[in-house]
């Protein structure tokens, strides 16, 4: 494969324990509340995941396999739009790293084998940020940020 | 939590500069930021690890070279702190106005 490629990587500290920040990732009833999405799957190495909106239409907009799991510590999990399943070349990798620090949490969240320049490239980098400060929120003041909030008055 | 440092960190014009380049181009080594910037790699090697401090970059190594990499997570706290919600008062006063210049 010779496309070219582009990676990210995002890092917050949040205090609370390993245990609940990989719940936070991989528990429905959890993720729902910060991310507006579920991770849904039975998270075993080789078994496939759903990211899935958590509203009424219960859209599939990502899609991808679990390579890696060690809770509460790692997690690796491929990643592709739902609508380009099928191809190969459409997926990238995301890698979840937890560890403890002093008496938060770093967690690291490496986004790479991306397409340069691609639709996902530019969606995850708006995404991600938004997502983890709202995931740090929630963990440590019970309220995640409204990622699909608008202005009142619009 | 960091606000400080990240405020800090933010409040020099090279250490904005090397968030740029970082911006264009994700996961650049010491050497090639130094490439853009008029600087001394000792003195890029200093603002880079205070933007490490908070937060701002995060490095990877990959063999032999070390890969800095913008992290905007502690930003986007700060938007939603003390921006977004300014943003949202200024919107709705604009939509009060219009409101009002269109009935009246």
């Amino acid at each position: 494969m010779t496309k070219e490629t582009t990676s990210f990587v995002y890092v917050t500290y949040v205090l609370s324990t390993p245990e609940k920040v990989f719940e936070a990732i991989t528990r429905p009833d959890v993720a729902r509340r910060y991310w507006g999405h579920e991770n849904v799957s039975d998270w075993n190495p080789g078994s496939k995941w759903e990211h899935i909106r958590a509203n009424d239409e219960r859209t599939v907009e990502l899609v991808g396999r679990v390579i890696e799991v060690s809770p509460p510590t790692r997690l690796v999990i491929t990643w592709a739009n739902a609508s380009q399943a099928s191809d190969p070349a459409a997926y990238s990798r995301v890698t979840f790293e937890i560890e403890e620090y002093e008496n938060m949490v770093r967690l690291t969240v490496t986004h790479d084998e991306l397409e340069a320049g691609s639709g996902m490239a530019n969606g995850i980098k708006k995404g991600w940020p938004a997502v983890l400060s709202s995931l740090k929120s929630f963990l440590e003041t019970g309220r995640g940020i409204d990622l699909f909030a608008k202005p009142k008055s619009a | 939590m960091h606000a400080d440092k990240v405020f800090k960190a933010l409040g020099d014009p090279t250490r904005r500069k090397l968030l740029d380049l970082l911006c264009e181009k994700n996961g650049q080594t010491l050497g090639e930021l130094c490439e853009n910037l008029d600087m001394a790699r000792q003195s890029a090697t200093q603002h880079l690890g205070i933007l490490e401090e908070a937060n701002l970059v995060s490095t990877v190594r990959r063999g032999r070279e070390k890969l800095h990499f913008i992290n905007p997570v502690p930003l986007h706290e700060v938007y939603e702190r003390w921006v977004r919600k300014f943003e949202r008062q200024r919107l709705s006063l604009l939509h009060d106005l219009k409101k009002e210049l269109e009935g009246g």
